[in-house]
């Protein structure tokens, strides 16, 4: 691609296009091929701009990448996944945006072979009058049968001023598949933060307890857990 | 301790409380009962500072300080628990995490040092064995796949370990089968039963009153206490029920 894109073309209409003009062009996607068999995993914490990974996990191959996206204006991870035969790719995500920031994590994970299978699991939280997006796309090719795909997208809303998007797409040529797909987009429990009130805890902190948790799942068994936790948290209270 | 004066309070801008009076002194047990719709948890809720529940009149004092201007969290700092009639799950929070944030927000609030992680367990673990409740269920996420009885167990785990001056307790005795309410009723009174604290139990039954004996009981019906005597008048609404009493 070396035109900047326009709003019309569906990987950026929820981008912050003013903020990626400063960034164009981008540079090529960092390209991992992982060996028959071979084990990757990946931790990202961005603080800004467009990073892109491109990963091709061979037959057997297994791959595992949590990402934390936030920004002071614009964060954009860009994973392009190729599965062959029986391989196995998690992604875990979460991504915090607040004031005018805009946050999108774009998938496109491709089963291009048989019995292979792919969970991603993303996380946002989204306050002020920022943008979190997610655009997740799974494509199975004719005759990778035995796929098992799986996308859980959901976002919180700190104020009624924030957006987020959550566009999970299928494009499914094999027969014997299975592909689930869950968004939800929600905002605090306010039962919740009251009952957290009524045993003293200060507001700000309960809504940090709720948010930490909400999160959490995203980073379950990720290498790097407790970095990207840690990382997490302090970009939540830094929000709140 | 508390004293409540011609409380009126609304819920979405309908009047529930009208003109309520209730003092209630240090080393006492009081119990509120009345039919459905009286304003029994509405009179709870208010005096929490639960969102949506609008004070339109009147005043309220704990320990002679405005109970309504303080937050719900001050409220609670200031040694007020609010027992929940239907406890909140909070998916991803263990009730150890959650209460030892409470408790050392609360420490903090008095310009207390916050306890120590190995204190912090000593006391859990005596006040979970109190209400004879696992401490691997406090391990877990608060009231999260919890059974009615357990939540209110866990309800009065937390009243131990927070301490509070005076309890209100809305409905604590519901859900509860017979072995849960006798062991809630004893930890109620062993947490509670104290000269410089004292307790509002909210409840529609005699039954909890067997094992936590009030001091005072008082009949509550459309947004008024109407009666008020000793623990006989528990009986006498067991027996005649509350229309009895309000005629």
């Amino acid at each position: 691609m070396t035109a900047l894109p326009t709003r019309k073309a569906e990987d950026w209409r929820y981008a912050d296009l003013a903020a990626l003009e400063k960034l164009w062009p981008l540079p090529d996607a960092e390209a991992v091929t992982v060996a028959p068999g071979d084990n990757f995993a990946r931790a990202i914490i961005n603080k800004g701009g467009v990073l892109r990974l491109s990963l091709t996990l061979e037959a057997g191959a297994r791959g595992a990448v949590h990402v934390l996206n936030t920004a002071d204006t614009y964060a954009r991870i860009e994973i392009e996944v190729t599965l062959k035969e029986g391989a196995d790719f998690t992604l875990g995500g979460v991504q915090l945006a607040s004031g005018e920031q805009t946050a999108e994590i774009v998938t496109t994970v491709r089963h291009i072979e048989p019995n292979a299978t792919s969970r991603q699991m993303i996380r946002s939280v989204a306050g002020g009058t920022s943008t979190a997006s997610v655009l997740g796309k799974v494509y199975v090719a004719k005759g990778a049968d035995g796929t098992d795909g799986s996308q859980s997208v959901r976002a919180m809303l700190l104020d009624r001023t924030a957006q987020a998007n959550a566009r999970p797409e299928l494009e499914i040529y094999a027969d014997d598949v299975k592909c689930a797909h869950g968004c939800a987009i929600g905002e605090l429990d306010a039962n919740g933060l009251f009952y957290l009130a009524a045993r003293g805890i200060e507001p700000a902190r309960a809504k940090a307890l709720m948010l930490q948790a909400f999160i959490a799942e995203a980073f379950d068994g990720a290498g790097e857990e407790d970095n990207l936790t840690a990382a997490a948290q302090a970009a939540l209270e830094a929000l709140l | 301790m508390l004293q409540i004066t011609n409380l009126h309070a609304s819920v979405a801008d309908k009047p529930i409380l009208k003109g309520l009076n209730l003092t209630i002194n240090a080393g006492e047990i009081h119990a509120i009962m009345g039919p459905n719709g009286a304003g029994k948890s509405t009179l709870g809720y208010t005096l929490g500072g639960r969102p949506g529940y609008e004070v339109t009149d009147g005043s309220a004092t704990f320990d002679g300080q405005d109970l309504l201007a303080l937050d719900p969290h001050e409220r609670a700092a200031a040694g007020l628990f609010l027992g929940f009639q239907y406890p909140v799950e909070i998916p991803g929070v263990s009730n150890l995490q959650f209460l030892r944030e409470a408790l050392n927000s609360q420490r903090k609030f008095h310009d207390l040092p916050p306890l120590s992680g190995a204190e912090f367990i000593k006391l859990a673990r005596e006040k979970a064995a109190l209400l004879k409740m696992d401490m691997e269920m406090l391990k877990r996420p608060v009231n999260v796949g919890f059974s009615g009885g357990e939540k209110k167990r866990a309800e009065m785990v937390q009243m131990g370990i927070l301490n509070p001056k005076l309890a209100i307790l809305d409905e604590t005795d519901s859900g509860l089968d017979i072995d849960a309410l006798r062991i809630c009723g004893e930890g109620i009174n062993s947490i509670m039963r104290k000269p410089d604290k004292a307790v509002l139990l909210i409840t529609h039954y005699q039954r909890l009153l067997d094992y936590v004996k009030p001091d005072f009981v008082h009949v509550l019906a459309a947004g008024r206490i109407i009666r008020t005597g000793g623990p006989e008048l528990a009986l006498e609404l067991e027996e005649g029920g509350y229309e009895g009493v309000a005629a």
